[in-house]
């Protein structure tokens, strides 16, 4: 479509003038509001590094590295590395449990019928429509009893005794933990993993899996052969999306992760992640400088790892949509705009 | 094309390719089950924990006294969320849909997709930062918690999902509704407003839907942003109360009787949701059928 108005006749009558220039005045509103989404992101990042600023002056590298939190003042001291591990250790739990689920989910989607799969997608759909503070409530008063009376002593039973991995499941089965908050994660980040595997699944063609069913292949075969090395790098990218979910998600964590600042190798200890660390500590710092500084130094970091991961997510789905030319990451991760719990 | 990533033999289906076989199906249907007892487990108990605390009281009256919890409700709550959210759509909805008209409309090029892109990181962007950057912004710098910031941070979730979820029903509508519209002389603008935004009607109400959604069961944003409160607010420069902050906050404290609550307003919240993320998917099958 033409970019410009077509006058016709020679002088253009004021009226033509007129129309010429709100037409030049809406385009010019819808590219200076489009551009402001990017001088949002902008304004966000500067926002928060010049914030962070006093931190990284003040703690450098040790600011990542260091074990100890103390917002005492005179003697301040913040090292991140017990939230990160946190971090890194819940949304582990999460991908490790959840994400063959959603696979698998995904796969079965693309397999049955549309009077079975069309009430699943429902179902899965309502599961990402669900707030986060919902399945807080939920895990702190159904799941973690559950937990703690069965499913962790069995597992300090069973697998606990298991040389090298034993070493994640001792301790006491009572309290909060890691792994209770892994395993909210894993539920929470389904549907988008499914949704998104889904689609990639979907990109592929028809014909190949065909082509293996008609050369004798079983359906297991079928899905190895013609339609997991087409999706792979796609679920990938699908799995790293949801490791961003798991990465931000701040409520539900909170609720059951004990919020105790803490390294070690067992997934029955309460630990602390950085979203939930900002969470339990903004009051104490809004009025304090170094502090306040501190807990947007821990958003930098988040942030950092998230822009990371979208990326990388972004670039893995559109090789699978090229792949195959189907359709663009921008269709398939339009998935991502469902109502997500935060 | 790297498909080949081992080969078989393809003779008659028995044995050991049969095992196999059988085992993926059940784990593609164990995987299906796995999925579906969290929700309906959570549906469970929300929907029966949660009855009980309706009552007159709970949606009219503020937070009693510590003698006699049960007596009081969440009224400022329900007050700040209508407060916080209308203020963040009012907001974010033209923001987003204009974003959006440019992009499907008007955009082309670098500027179209490093507009998107941003859109992508924006909706990827964990909640809790949006809440720390109007944290440092606007707190920080007027001194106080408000439901301004609280409308503010939402904004900061909600304008790239309207503007994500227009331009894709804007794309929609087909191209010759717009030709048909300038060969008739009308200008861009007016081909816009009057043709192609009424075609997809229905589709920008969902875009809508999607992000109120969103915004309504938002916790860590408004939380950093708005803090709570126990009274009715209805000044955006205070301290304000929102459903999901309430339920937060009940679901941590000790007294046994305000546990009921958090479930009551888990419930609302639930019911408040689902309702308009089932909505927008009719609207938007709806929507997809009548287009085509």
């Amino acid at each position: 479509m033409s970019d410009q108005t077509v006058v016709l006749g020679a002088g253009a009558p004021a009226r033509v003038r007129r129309s010429r220039l709100i037409d030049r005045g809406f385009r010019g509103t819808t590219l200076v509001v489009g551009l402001g989404l990017i001088a949002l992101l902008a304004l966000m990042l500067v926002e928060l590094t010049t914030g962070a600023w006093r931190t990284f002056d003040a703690f450098g590298l040790h600011f990542f590295v260091g074990t100890s939190w103390n917002p005492v003042s005179g003697r301040e001291d913040f090292g991140a590395l017990p939230f990160i591990f946190g971090s890194l250790v819940t949304s582990g739990v999460a991908i490790v449990i959840g994400v063959p689920i959603a696979v698998g989910l995904a796969l079965l989607l693309n397999q049955v019928r549309g009077s079975i799969a069309n009430p699943l997608t429902v179902f899965v759909d309502i599961l990402a429509a669900i707030p986060s503070v919902v399945y807080g409530l939920w895990a702190l008063f159904v799941l973690k009893p559950i937990f703690d009376s069965s499913v962790e002593p069995f597992l300090i039973g069973t697998l606990g005794k298991v040389p090298l991995i034993g070493a994640l499941f001792r301790g006491k089965a009572q309290g909060p933990d890691l792994f209770t908050a892994g395993v909210i994660l894993a539920i929470m980040i389904l549907p988008i993993v499914t949704a998104v595997s889904r689609e990639v699944i979907a990109v592929v063609p028809r014909d190949l899996r065909e082509a293996a069913l008609a050369l004798g292949a079983t359906r297991y075969e079928s899905v190895r052969l013609a339609v997991l090395p087409y999706a792979r790098s796609g679920i990938v990218g699908a799995s790293m999306l949801g490791l961003g979910r798991a990465l931000g998600e701040t409520i539900a964590v909170s609720l059951v992760v004990g919020n105790t600042p803490r390294i070690g190798w067992s997934l029955m200890q309460p630990g602390a992640t950085i979203p939930s660390w900002i969470a339990s500590s903004f009051r104490e710092a809004t009025s304090v400088g170094l502090h306040r500084s501190a807990l947007l130094a821990l958003a930098v970091t988040l942030v950092i790892v998230a822009f990371f991961l979208a990326v990388l997510s972004r670039l893995l789905v559109r090789r699978t949509a090229e792949l195959v030319s189907g359709p663009s990451a921008d269709e398939v991760l339009t998935e991502g705009i469902y109502p997500r719990a935060g | 094309m790297s498909a080949a990533a081992g080969t078989v033999s393809l003779g008659p289906v028995r044995g050991i390719r049969r095992a196999k076989d059988t085992g993926f199906t059940v784990f593609l249907w164990t995987c299906a089950v796995l999925a579906l007892v969290p929700l309906t487990w959570i549906a469970f108990y929300v929907v029966s924990k949660g009855i009980g605390a309706l009552s007159w009281n709970f949606f009219t009256k503020e937070p009693a006294g510590p003698l006699n919890p049960q007596e009081g409700g969440i009224v400022q709550s329900f007050v700040g969320t209508g407060l916080i959210v209308g203020l963040a759509t009012v907001i974010a909805v033209p923001l987003g849909i204009l974003s959006g008209i440019y992009l499907a409309e008007y955009g082309k090029g670098r500027t179209a997709s490093a507009i998107r892109l941003v859109a992508y990181v924006l909706l990827s962007t964990p909640s809790i930062v949006a809440g720390a950057f109007i944290w440092a912004l606007v707190v920080v710098a007027l001194g106080n918690f408000s439901a301004l910031a609280g409308g503010l941070s939402l904004v900061v979730l909600m304008w790239p999902i309207v503007a994500i979820a227009s331009e894709a029903v804007l794309r929609l509508v087909p191209q010759e509704l717009r030709e048909g519209a300038l060969a008739l002389g009308l200008p861009r603008w007016k081909a816009i407003v009057r043709v192609v935004m009424p075609t997809a009607g229905a589709g920008l109400l969902t875009a809508v839907m999607l992000a109120v959604a969103r915004a309504l069961g938002e916790t860590a944003p408004v939380l950093l942003t708005a803090l709570g409160n126990d009274y009715i607010n209805t000044d955006i420069r205070a301290p304000t109360d929102a459903v999901p902050l309430r339920v937060y906050d009940y679901a941590r404290t000790p007294v046994e009787a305000l546990h009921g609550f958090a479930w009551g307003g888990a419930l609302v919240l639930l019911a408040a949701v689902l309702f308009l993320a089932i909505s927008t998917r009719v609207l938007s099958n709806r929507q997809q059928k009548r287009i085509a």
